[in-house]
Order: C-alpha cells, then sequence, then structure tokens
C-alpha cells in the first residue's frame, strides 16, 4: 500500500481552511445517529470527546484510570507555546511552525505542523474562556516566558502545573457532556483490542478492571488518544499505567506503526537513586529559563558545588551554543550532558548528574520571584532527594520522556485502518525526530478541540456506514483473541514477577536504543529481546484470576506487549542509518558530535506494516519534503 | 512472612498492617506482613512495590492500591498512613512520602481512603466516581470550542488568578473525605466553587454552579463540615479552607437571591 498523507492542495498557509470548505459537513440532526468510540482521556481524549459531543455526536469514553481527570497529561509542568506574540518579540505562525519542523530535525510533515502553528492561539482562548488560571501581569493580561529551542517567549503556562490546569479544563467540558448525556463514561476500563469489520473500524474489546469481565462496544468510528509508549524502557517520567497495548494492538490489526524508534530523553530530570526506583521524575524545562547548567571543568572533582570557584566551572551549554545558551533543544541538551558525565565530570555520589544551578537568578531577583515562578517544581525536588535547591544546585541528569513515533496518520489524524483515528502522543504526526518543549499540550488540544471535530464529519460524511453491532464476527474474533491472550498469561504459573521482566527490558532498551545507539548494540538488542520473551512466557507469575480486580494481571499483559513493541522499536532505529533529532546513531555524528541527518537516504516517515506473527513487517516509506522551511543542518549555535 | 527483595540496597525493615479486601463483597481485615532491604530513599509506592514483587515471586496475591503518575499530581493515590490520610508529612501524597520519614522497625498501618461515598473496591482501592458526578452537576463553564473570545480580551486581575490557581490545583485524590470525620467533600467542593468563582469566565454560571455541585454532594452521601479542618491538614496541595468560606458565602447568596437557578438545571 502506498502512504497518502492526504495533504490539501495549494499555498501551505490556505490549506487547512480550503480542507476545511471542501470536506463534507454531517447535517447537525445526523450526528446523532453516530456513535463515536474515544480511548483515553488525557488532553486530546477529553477535548475531542468534549467538542464531538457540543457538536451533537453520541460519544463513548474510556479510561484506565478512577476517573478522566487522572490522565498523564495531567503532569506536564511548563507550559503550551502558542503563536500570539503579546510579548511583541518577533514570533509568528511562521516562526513557530519554523522552530517546530527545525526543533524536530526535518522528519515532520511541514503541511501538518503548519496547521498546528495555525491552530495555537485559538487553544489559549478556548482554555481561557473554560477558566484555565494561566499565569498573569500585574496589568491581568497573560504572561509568557521562553522554552527551548525558540528564541521568542511564547509559552503560556500555569505556574509548574500547566498540564494539569489544561487537563482539568478539558476534563471539564468532558464531564459538562457527561451530565448533559451525550457522553457515556466508561472508567477502569483497557482497551484490549479493536474491532474491524468489513474493511473499517468499528468498535473496541475492553477489560473492565474492577470485575475482569471483557467488554465489546461498537460505534462508527474510533479513536485513539492513548498517549506513548515511554514505559518500555521502565525508567521514565510517565505515569505507572502507561502503556503501548491500544496502539500496538491496532498496529496488529493494520494500522501502520510510524517512527517507533523516535523517543525523547528530557535533559532535566531527578536522577536515578538505586534499584528500587519505580519512576523519574521531570523537572520542568522551564527551569532553564533562569536555572544554569554547569559542570567542574576537573575530572573526578568531589568538592561541594558552592566550593568550586566560577573559574573552574564549566556552563558547556553557554560556552558551546551562545546564541540558545541553556534554552538548546532537548535532544542537544541530553546528548552534552551525556558527553560530559561519560568525560568523567559528573557530580553527585554516582557521577550520574549534571548541576542546574539558581544561585544567579536568585542573587538578581531574590528567592520570592524564583518561588513564584517555579515553587512547586522546587518543593518537588527537595521530596524527593531531601535538598533544598534554593542552597544547592540541582542535580539532573537526563530521562525517557516522551515519544514522537507512534501510529501514522494522515492529514485528517485517520490511521491506515478507515474510522480509526488517532490524535495526540499517540500519533506520530508533528514532531519528527524531536518534540519542542511545550509543544505536546499544544498538539493534543489542536488535535482534540479543533482538527477532529472536522476531519472526522469529512469522513463520516463520505457514505453510509453498514450497520454492525456487537454481534458481529469481527467482535468475537476480537474478544477471543483478547480472552486467549489472558488466559496464556494465568496459564504460565513462574515464579517471577511481571515488573521483573518489564525491568530487564527497559535496561537494554536503554543500553542499546537509548540516548546513542550503534549498529552492534542494535543487533545485540535483536537477540535479546527475543530471548526475555520467552523467558517471560515461561517464568512469568500472575497471581489471582482474570475474572478479578488484579493489578498484576494488568501489568503482565502491558509488559508482554512492551516485550513485542521493543523490536519493532529496534528494527527502526537499525533501519534508520542517520542521525536525527533524538535518534542518534553514533555512526552517523559531525566532528562536533552533533547529529548528522543524512537527508539523500532517510528524508521520509518510516511506517511499519505488520504481516502476522512471526513474518518480518515491511517498512513503507511517506517521503517527506521541505517546500517551506529549507533543509539544512541544524545549529543552535 | 518476608518480602525482601535480594539485591536490593536498603536495610530498613518495616512489619506493616495491611488492610485486605477481596472485593466490595467481602469482609475485610488487617494482614500483617515484614518487609526488609527498604532504602531510605524508596517512596512508600516503592516499598509497597518490594512487598508486592516479594508476594508475587510466591505465587501470593499483590496487595491492591491505587496509583499512577508517583509524582503527587494525578490524585490516584489514595492510602491512611497510620491513621493519616497520605501519611505524616505535610502537603504531601502517599507517593511522593519517603521511607526516610520512618525509622527502621515501625510498625506502619496502611488503610484505604474510607468513606460511605467511596465504596470498597480492592484491598486499597476504593470508588470514587462521586467526584466526577459532583463535577458533572455544575464543575465547568459552559464554553463550546469554537466560541471563545480572544484571550486577553478579558484582563484578570493578578490576585484574582492567583487566588483562583491556588483552588484549582486541587489533586481530586479525596484525602479531605477520608481525613473528615463527618466525611465531608466541603474541600473539594469548595476548590472548584472557588476557582470558578473568583474568575470572570466564571461569572454567568456562579449561581447555578454552587447550588447543583452543593446538591450533588449531598445526594453522593457526604457528611457536613463541623469546622474540624481536617481536610485541610491532611490536603496534599495546600488547599486552604478560607475556600469553605467561600463556598458557604456563595452558597447563601445563591440560596436567598437566586434559588430559581437551582432547577434551571443543565445548560
Amino acid at each position: 500500500m502506498t502512504l497518502d498523507a492526504k495533504v490539501p492542495s495549494g499555498p501551505i498557509e490556505k490549506k487547512w481552511d480550503k480542507h476545511r470548505f471542501d470536506m463534507k459537513l454531517v447535517n447537525p440532526a445526523n450526528k446523532r445517529k453516530y456513535d463515536i468510540l474515544v480511548v483515553g482521556t488525557g488532553l486530546a481524549g477529553s477535548s475531542a470527546a468534549a467538542s464531538l459531543a457540543q457538536l451533537g455526536y453520541n460519544v463513548k469514553v474510556f479510561c484506565l484510570q478512577d476517573s478522566p481527570r487522572r490522565a498523564h497529561s495531567i503532569a506536564a509542568q511548563g507550559g503550551i507555546n502558542a503563536a500570539k506574540n503579546y510579548p511583541n518579540d518577533g514570533d509568528s505562525v511562521w516562526r513557530l511552525f519554523y522552530d517546530t519542523v527545525k526543533g524536530g530535525d526535518f522528519r515532520s510533515r511541514e503541511a501538518n505542523v503548519y496547521r498546528l502553528a495555525q491552530i495555537s492561539s485559538s487553544i489559549i482562548d478556548q482554555c481561557v474562556a473554560l477558566g484555565v488560571p494561566f499565569a498573569r501581569e500585574y496589568g491581568g493580561l497573560l504572561a509568557n516566558r521562553s522554552f527551548g529551542g525558540a528564541q521568542v517567549s511564547r509559552t503560556f503556562y500555569a505556574r509548574g502545573q500547566t498540564g494539569q490546569q489544561l487537563l482539568l479544563g478539558a476534563y471539564s467540558a468532558l464531564i459538562r457532556q457527561v451530565g448533559l448525556g451525550k457522553i457515556q463514561m466508561f472508567t477502569r476500563r483497557e482497551m484490549l483490542d479493536l474491532v474491524v469489520a468489513d474493511g473499517a473500524a468499528r468498535g473496541i474489546i475492553c477489560r473492565n478492571l474492577v470485575t475482569g469481565e471483557l467488554e465489546a462496544y461498537s460505534g462508527h468510528a474510533v479513536l485513539l488518544c492513548t498517549g506513548g509508549y515511554g514505559n518500555m524502557f521502565y525508567l521514565s517520567t510517565n505515569a505507572a499505567a502507561s502503556n503501548v497495548t491500544a496502539t500496538w494492538r491496532a498496529y496488529k490489526r493494520g494500522a501502520y506503526f510510524a517512527n517507533p524508534c523516535f523517543t525523547q530523553i528530557h535533559p532535566t530530570c531527578i536522577p536515578v537513586t538505586g534499584e528500587h526506583q519505580s519512576k523519574l521524575t521531570l523537572m520542568s524545562e522551564s527551569l532553564r529559563n533562569d536555572g544554569r547548567v554547569w559542570v567542574p571543568k576537573k575530572k573526578g572533582d568531589t568538592r561541594a558545588p558552592e566550593s568550586i570557584p566560577e573559574a573552574e566551572r564549566d556552563y558547556y551549554l553557554e560556552r558551546k551554543y551562545p546564541s540558545f545558551g541553556n534554552l538548546v533543544p532537548r535532544d542537544v541538551a541530553s546528548r552534552n550532558a551525556k558527553q560530559v558525565i561519560d568525560e568523567g565530570r559528573g557530580v553527585g555520589t554516582t557521577k550520574l548528574a549534571v548541576y542546574l544551578d539558581f544561585a544567579d537568578a536568585i542573587r538578581r531577583m531574590g528567592e520570592n520571584a524564583i518561588r513564584e515562578k517555579y515553587g512547586n517544581l522546587f518543593d518537588m525536588y527537595e521530596h524527593i532527594t531531601n535538598e533544598n535547591p534554593y542552597k544547592t544546585p540541582m542535580r539532573i541528569y537526563p530521562a525517557v520522556h516522551y515519544t514522537m513515533g507512534g501510529l501514522w496518520v494522515d492529514y485528517n489524524l485517520m490511521t491506515t485502518i478507515p474510522g480509526l483515528f488517532c490524535l495526540g502522543e499517540a500519533n506520530f504526526s508533528d514532531h519528527g525526530s524531536n518534540r519542542l518543549g511545550a509543544s505536546a499540550l499544544m498538539q493534543g488540544l489542536a488535535d482534540g478541540y479543533f482538527i477532529i471535530p472536522y476531519t472526522l464529519g469529512g469522513y463520516l460524511s463520505q457514505g453510509p456506514l453498514p450497520k454492525v453491532g456487537t454481534d458481529h464476527p469481527a467482535f468475537r474474533q476480537s474478544e477471543n483473541d483478547a480472552r486467549g491472550r489472558i488466559d496464556k498469561i494465568l496459564a504460565v504459573g513462574g515464579k517471577h514477577s511481571p515488573a521483573s521482566f518489564h525491568k530487564r527490558l527497559g535496561a537494554i532498551m536503554w543500553d542499546y536504543c537509548g540516548m546513542s545507539r550503534s549498529e552492534t548494540g542494535l543487533r545485540k538488542a535483536l537477540v535479546e529481546i527475543p530471548k526475555l520473551r520467552d523467558e517471560f512466557w515461561k517464568g512469568v507469575s500472575v497471581p489471582g484470576g482474570g475474572e478479578e480486580f488484579n493489578q498484576t494481571l494488568e501489568r503482565a499483559g502491558r509488559v508482554a506487549d512492551f516485550l513485542e513493541f521493543s523490536e519493532l522499536v529496534v528494527k527502526d532505529a537499525l533501519e534508520r542509518r542517520e542521525s536525527c533529532g533524538g535518534h542518534f546513531r553514533e555512526e552517523s555524528q559531525t566532528p562536533d558530535n552533533e547529529a548528522k541527518r543524512d537527508d539523500a537516504n532517510f528524508s521520509h516517515v518510516a511506517a511499519w506494516r505488520y504481516q502476522g506473527a512471526g513474518a518480518e513487517p515491511e517498512l513503507c516509506k511517506e517521503p517527506l519534503e521541505f517546500e517551506h522551511v529549507h533543509l539544512a543542518q541544524r545549529s543552535y549555535v | 512472612m518476608s518480602a525482601g527483595q535480594a539485591g536490593s540496597a536498603g536495610t530498613m525493615h518495616f512489619t506493616l498492617k495491611i488492610w485486605r479486601q477481596k472485593s466490595a463483597k467481602d469482609a475485610g481485615r488487617f494482614v500483617s506482613y515484614e518487609v526488609s532491604g527498604v532504602s531510605p530513599d524508596m517512596s512508600f509506592l516503592e516499598m509497597l512495590d518490594l512487598l508486592n514483587e516479594g508476594l508475587i515471586a510466591k505465587g501470593d496475591e499483590a496487595v491492591a492500591f491505587d496509583h499512577d503518575c508517583r509524582e503527587g499530581i494525578c490524585g490516584m493515590c489514595s492510602l491512611v498512613i497510620n491513621g493519616q490520610a497520605h501519611g505524616p508529612d505535610k502537603n504531601t501524597t502517599a507517593c511522593q512520602l519517603y521511607m526516610r520519614r520512618f525509622q527502621s522497625g515501625d510498625t506502619i498501618t496502611v488503610e484505604p481512603f474510607r468513606a460511605r461515598a467511596f465504596p470498597a473496591l480492592r484491598d486499597l482501592a476504593v470508588d470514587r466516581s462521586a467526584f466526577d458526578r459532583i463535577m458533572a452537576a455544575g464543575g465547568f463553564i459552559s464554553t463550546n470550542t469554537g466560541s471563545a473570545p480572544e484571550a486577553n480580551s478579558v484582563p484578570v486581575p493578578k490576585p484574582k488568578a492567583d487566588a483562583a490557581m491556588d483552588a484549582a490545583t486541587c489533586i481530586g485524590c479525596g484525602a479531605c473525605v477520608a481525613a473528615c470525620p463527618n466525611a465531608a467533600a466541603m474541600l473539594f467542593v469548595a476548590a472548584k466553587v472557588s476557582h470558578m468563582a473568583l474568575l470572570p469566565q466564571g461569572q454567568p454560571e456562579r449561581e447555578r454552579r454552587v447550588l447543583a455541585m452543593r446538591k450533588a454532594m449531598d445526594a453522593e452521601g457526604f457528611g457536613n463540615c463541623s469546622n474540624e479542618y481536617e481536610c485541610e491538614a491532611a490536603c496534599p496541595k495546600g488547599i486552604s479552607v478560607s475556600n469553605i468560606a467561600r463556598l458557604n458565602r456563595e452558597y447563601a447568596r445563591a440560596a436567598l437571591f437566586f434559588a430559581d437557578h437551582a432547577e434551571s438545571g443543565k445548560s
């Protein structure tokens, strides 16, 4: 199958307007005849569900947690970008578009990114109207700050809890529709399979996590808004339950998986303290507005940071990238941290950390100003490390944070399965091989509030869909498959917890497919992952049954899927013999150790098609063309 | 039972008395566990992970407890630790409570959030969907997507915006209910009512919102407020009881002058 992105013709700034006019509409009276299934209630899922219900569609919404308000978008800290140009510092739709394409190291689709930049302003308007308490200046108007990869201040924020406030805004819109009866909410449900009937996505199979029963739901379209797969690495900034299951099941039913090796390692996280650690905590990129990153100039310097004089410190980001300084994009900041640590200049007891120092900012603005901007982040840091960051520099280390890869979608956010849409982090679309800070919230809400309400109508209005109920044979097939996998896990009766396999998988992925990747390492991972998978299926222990509240079983199912999916990630990383953004192939670097792209051979989206168990997946390519942002070696010097 | 894990760096040891209950239908009871190899840098939930790893390896059913983000923002974790919702630290969720806070050798009691409106599910997990139903009754500003005015067209004085943000940081965990002797949900409702009543965007539905949310709160079986202030003490986000005073003012004002708004109902 050739991949048709369905990008509208015409000049880039007119494409979205033209497309919205060209798409057929669904008559308001007919919308209530359509059932739409939305899986996931993060920014993308909540905003989509609310907006579609407002239009009149019947919406059923599913989430893992006990309330839709708990999806992991809630944990996003720093902010959301928009090209409002309130600070009068030179921002525009074009500049946000340009920064995002360049920040993504030229591996995203121009037309999508342009649309995202166009929509960005409306998102802020919508959020403010919903009561999101963004930071404000004394005059009562909205405040901005800067994020990595940009030389303008275009980031809107609500202290260090921007994701929480945006999600609670979208949740309030969703819950209003629940009260109005337009949304039926199903909490504590995990999607275990997709139902494809007569060539289109027509339903899902869920496990009720309280009773353990499998439940079938039918609809006219399915929206997967299920987030990223960073938890494949075991240690990440993701929530404990974040997983790849929904998108992996969709892949196995025919949706192509795009650029799975594009994973983001965030430079500023709290370092690992020991074996027991279950997750890593992010310290927002916004801290790099005022914090200065440094390590000692000398190797193995064990002095306390306060006793290292200015002249013996290396502010390496400011030194190497004078025009962006501490606000270089995430991939660049992470790689440089790794480099100084590999040189033996890491700090703290584990030596796996660099300093993020606020002493200058506190001297300049006072402790209170810093507390007002970042108070909750400083508190969180102190809780976890038992150190006071107002007095001593933070120690930070890169950690897995976000996944740019995801299900392949066209301009309409539809996957290769008709009627299956994918929104937010779960799709691959807008961030290329490196996402800029404060752009995930923007994309999730753009997809949900302002894109899917149009493109879903465009799909449904193309013609009548046959009536498909849960008695259709495709439902029985998917349900039996899901039940079979649960029974198989419960039948193993081994001695090792699902978490122990997860941890071992994470170690393989971090070592061979993490911040730096090589042909030798990736080939080694391709041997070790199937070995670990075999051990899992012989040795996993899941006490308790399938027909009850069983968190060990939930975890085992997610780990089983990660054990399959991770192999595709490694294959993709092996196939892409260039460095770009967060994908750093040791074989492909500039003399200054920057990522070196190979545009002649790899200026494409790598979309993988499932060809059955045991068969090699097929690699399909969507060529990327850059008509507006000139292809160039990225430079933040 | 010992559930220590070989290779873990910690040397602390605890006796845990944990509430076990197979389902809402079954009777619950405390079961004692010994857990060793605990590091002071472990979070309370990582200590429970360690216990569960040991149980699973032996083929015993793990202790069920709700958790997700493990960074104090999702509001999913819901433990009463030694009689205190989220444990002994102020402004801290259970997932951000570290074992360095305890002495090796301590006996620690772990129970679920208990309230009539939070039915038991299993072990330490309870059903807090009553909160969602209160929100569905009025915890929103009715603005359809696409109809918003330009964001800076309505200035909001900074002190008001900051006070709204203080209230809006509620994570909906339910610790206020678990800590209250009457299992009241006043702090939760007050936080949302305050957040929206303080903002100009919240004015058109100001009266309807407070009347509808109070009504839904009562219908869910939450108790009444008797000014114990336990909710504020337990709140991991430091939401102030002054919000309850605002809720009471808002309610009195709406009930006295706008009683017809209560039934004008759904927008």
